[in-house]
């Protein structure tokens, strides 16, 4: 399925990353185009949730370059990363735990807002605006991903795959440009898995990139337009779902042999 | 140089002290990750506790000292196995609120039954060998302490609780049992200084906030967990309470923990001695 | 609570000294509004980004003296002593947060306990400004045009009017996408981070109003017993004002308000009773009851407890 070629809107040059003798990155280049889908890939320890960190703030790299929309990331600390327009999810369920879902929403809807403290104090009448206007964005939100029923309910008591929808809905609301989507599908029945895909497809209809890691590979090579493939801190393969399927350092670096054991 | 070599002597008792201070915290804080400020409490126990062998029962320097160190042991597994056990799945601010708790009844109680006037432990020997004494005393519950870390099975065990704690009770090891010892064991080297410094200076019911203070700055500045910089921590901090008092100002001398906390965790967080491996 | 009731509350809140005449009341009554501004303040860091600090005696301290100095050497008017008390208050608060910033848990508790400790020490040794342990007295009254505010009654007002603006501020911060901010870091700091909350920003910023607050506290405090020492420092304050927000429901805004009042009366009702020290280990041991059998404190228990009565 022939695509036209799409601007450039990450890209990532020979990143390394190594901390207490382990070296997770051992300098990984790739790039993602604008408007696409593009899974990564690769066996457990491959780097994958290093590279998120890297790209969004919470790891320092040992060395490379990381640019977005060619601005560089690199040094920025996470909220200015997400401030730029990339927002990432994480492997293991993250939200606010106490707070109700529709709570939740608002305080990923913070980007959105701009109310500081004099505002607050004194700039009633133009605070109440926002407040309704974040609040109707938050039902959108909420409506969108599938959780009106629960908007009053505490995060933390949902069951697990309403939860992840819940993280959804709150990187969503940072309006991302890029998103960067951690095992989305982790834990998940195939119903549910089915749900986060359509969602993933949508978001990307609506304009946004999305970058995603992912262990199920019939997700992955449904909806993804291109896939990329870590092994051990580097990239083994880049390119289109079916030409991956078919690579062969992809089938021995998950089938794994006795010679690859470096 | 006489005046610095006492200095210096001062020093080395006060940093002998810190010391198991020290080591009592940071396996309790180190390790079971409980923030235990009432652990100067127990310091304050073993000095009162030396006050009443020594001075009420009349028994010999080694047998108060024994006796703080039993009676640290046991309040020691007592609040562990009531107190935090059962919080043991919370959150650590959930135990620090708890030992606030326990801090504050303990240093009270000690006010009613002892009152707040001062006592003055008697002591068996002239001032000088008594601190000597005191050095060696000390000097040889760290080296038990050691020990019992390290070559004992106990010991072992305790090491393996804190490492992995699934994998230590998949392989027998009675993980709140584990808990219990490593609180008391804490607790009892916290009381055994107590009674070791008591004589020298004077016994009252708020010694144990600065003791308290003092313990998480040897912690901090050795890093946690690390027996050998516990170690090395407190005797800096003797060392520079009783050189800073002497040389530059003695009203501020409690500020030298004050300070070393400050700026340790500032600069460098993981302590003085970077040693990355936990206990000893 | 209903409009009539909040009717009701207020009117006897406005005209309290004229139905309390009994001046000893009065005088737990204006202490009780002096602490639930502490409480307030502590309860922003505490309760809304579930930073404890056990510092919080220094920002009190820090607010008492500058006022004290500020009117007794050179002479200035209360109303311009209180404001630089708050700013320099704040102005600590602004260092703690700073400097601070890395530090979470534990390590924080122990950075505030190590500032409270030496600014205590200097309190005491820096004799040529402080007086050292000999204390400022004769910190003289406020006067508000021709009066003297030095009266139970007219005090009463000031220290009101105070406790309002802490809680209208503290209710407008939580309300607002701050209070929000406050919140997701002390739920999951790394989930804010992602969606662009700088958590280095708004923990400097409920520092910087939490000392504020507890440096107006300590203004008021100054001129109400016209007497400042090191006592400020002590530890027995700050242990009353983490058991009032505890007690009282931390990340509530009543909570604080609730806990500084049973706190404040209780002490006084007992004191013909038992000595401090029983008072005290009272606390302690309370404070261990509350965490294990009302970890959330009196005020959500009984919103619970209504909410589940309700018809």
């Amino acid at each position: 399925m022939a695509r036209p070629e799409r601007a450039l809107t990450l890209s990532v040059r020979d990143l390394a990353v190594s901390f207490g003798g382990v070296t997770a990155l051992a300098g990984v280049s790739f790039d993602v185009h604008r408007g696409t889908i593009t899974s990564v890939i690769g066996p457990n320890g491959a780097g994958k949730t290093t590279a998120f960190n890297v790209i969004t703030g919470y790891l320092s790299a040992t060395r490379g370059r990381i640019e977005y929309e060619r601005v560089p990331l690199t040094g920025l600390r996470p909220s200015a990363v997400a401030a730029r327009g990339v927002v990432r999810t994480f492997q293991r369920t993250s939200v606010f735990p106490s707070q109700s879902v529709a709570d939740n929403v608002m305080i990923g809807l913070h980007l959105r807002g701009s109310a500081g403290v004099l505002d607050v104090m004194l700039a009633r009448r133009r605070l109440r605006a926002e407040e309704s206007r974040l609040a109707r964005e938050a039902d959108a939100l909420i409506e969108f991903v599938g959780l009106g029923h629960r908007r009053g309910e505490p995060a933390g008591g949902l069951p697990y795959g309403e939860q992840r929808l819940v993280e959804l809905a709150v990187a969503l609301a940072a309006r991302p440009r890029l998103l960067l989507l951690d095992e989305p599908g982790a834990g998940m029945t195939t119903a549910e898995k089915a749900t986060v895909s359509d969602l993933i497809l949508r978001i990307r209809d609506r304009g946004a990139t999305v970058l995603l890691v992912e262990h199920d590979m019939r997700m992955v090579m449904g909806i993804s337009d291109t896939v990329i493939v870590l092994n051990h801190g580097r990239v083994i393969a880049e390119g289109p779902p079916a030409s991956i399927q078919a690579h062969p350092d992809v089938i021995r670096a998950y089938l794994g042999s006795a010679r690859d054991r470096a | 140089m006489a005046e610095l070599l006492q200095h210096l002597v001062n020093g080395l008792v006060l940093g002998g002290t810190y010391a198991l201070l020290g080591i009592g915290l940071t396996l309790i804080f180190g390790l079971m990750n409980v923030v235990n400020f009432a652990h100067g409490e127990f310091y304050t126990l073993g000095a009162y506790a030396a006050f009443a062998a020594l001075g009420l029962a009349g028994a010999n320097f080694f047998v108060a000292v024994l006796a703080a160190i039993a009676c640290g042991a046991a309040l020691g597994a007592v609040c562990e196995l009531t107190l935090l056990r059962p919080l043991r799945a919370e959150s650590i601010d959930t135990t620090m609120l708890v030992m606030i708790g326990v801090w504050i009844a303990m240093q009270n109680a000690e006010l009613l039954v002892w009152g707040g006037v001062a006592k003055s432990i008697p002591h068996p020997f002239p001032t000088a060998p008594l601190r000597v004494f005191v050095l060696v005393l000390a000097a040889g519950l760290i080296v038990l302490s050691y020990l019992l870390i390290h070559t004992t099975r106990l010991g072992t065990a305790m090491r393996a609780t804190f490492q992995d704690r699934d994998t230590a009770a998949l392989m027998g090891v009675r993980i709140g049992r584990m808990h219990t010892v490593t609180f008391a064991f804490g607790s009892a080297l916290a009381a055994a200084a107590g009674a070791l410094l008591g004589p020298v200076f004077l016994a009252y019911p708020s010694m144990g906030d600065l003791a308290s203070l003092k313990a998480f700055s040897v912690v901090i500045l050795g890093g946690l967990g690390n027996l050998p910089g516990a170690t090395l921590g407190g005797l800096l901090l003797g060392l520079a309470e009783e050189l800073g008092a002497g040389y530059v100002s003695s009203g501020y001398r409690d500020a030298a923990g004050f300070v070393i906390i400050i700026l340790v965790l500032l600069l460098r967080p993981a302590g003085l001695f970077r040693k990355q491996e936990r206990i000893g | 609570m209903s409009g009539a009731r909040r009717a009701v509350l207020a009117l006897l809140v406005l005209t309290l000294p004229l139905w309390l005449a009994n001046p000893y009341f009065l005088h737990v009554v204006i202490m009780a509004g002096i602490f639930s501004i502490l409480a307030l303040s502590l309860n922003l860091l505490l309760g809304y980004t579930g930073q404890l600090s056990l510092g919080h005696a220094a920002f009190f301290g820090i607010g008492a003296y500058t006022s004290a100095l500020l009117t007794l050497g050179p002479e200035w008017s209360f109303w311009l002593a209180l404001p630089c008390a708050i700013a320099l208050a704040a102005l600590a608060g602004f260092l703690i947060g700073r400097l601070a910033l890395k530090l979470r848990g534990a390590y924080f508790v122990l950075v505030t306990i190590s500032f409270a400790g030496v600014i205590a020490l200097v309190s005491v040794n820096w004799m040529e400004l402080t007086n050292g342990p000999l204390g400022l007295p004769g910190v003289p009254a406020p006067v508000l045009g021709p009066w003297s505010l030095r009266a139970k009654r007219a005090y009463y007002y000031l220290v009101l009017a105070a406790v309002l603006l802490a809680y209208l501020v503290c209710r407008r911060l939580v309300g607002s996408r701050i209070g929000r901010a406050f919140v997701a870091i002390r739920e999951n700091e790394a989930l804010a981070e992602s969606v662009g909350v700088d958590v280095t920003h708004y923990l400097v910023l409920a520092a910087v109003v939490s000392a504020a607050m507890a440096g107006m506290a300590g203004s008021l405090y100054a001129h109400y017993t016209r007497f400042v020492s090191p006592e400020v420092f002590l530890f027995g304050y700050t242990v009353t004002m983490v058991i009032m927000v505890v007690a009282g429901g931390k990340g509530t805004l009543a909570g604080p308000l609730v806990g500084a009042f049973i706190f404040t009366a209780l002490p006084e009702a007992l004191r013909a009773v038992t000595s401090w020290q029983w008072q005290m280990l009272t606390y302690g041991v309370l404070l261990v009851a509350l965490v294990f059998f009302l970890p959330r404190g009196i005020v959500p228990a009984v919103r619970a407890w209504r909410v589940r009565n309700a018809p």
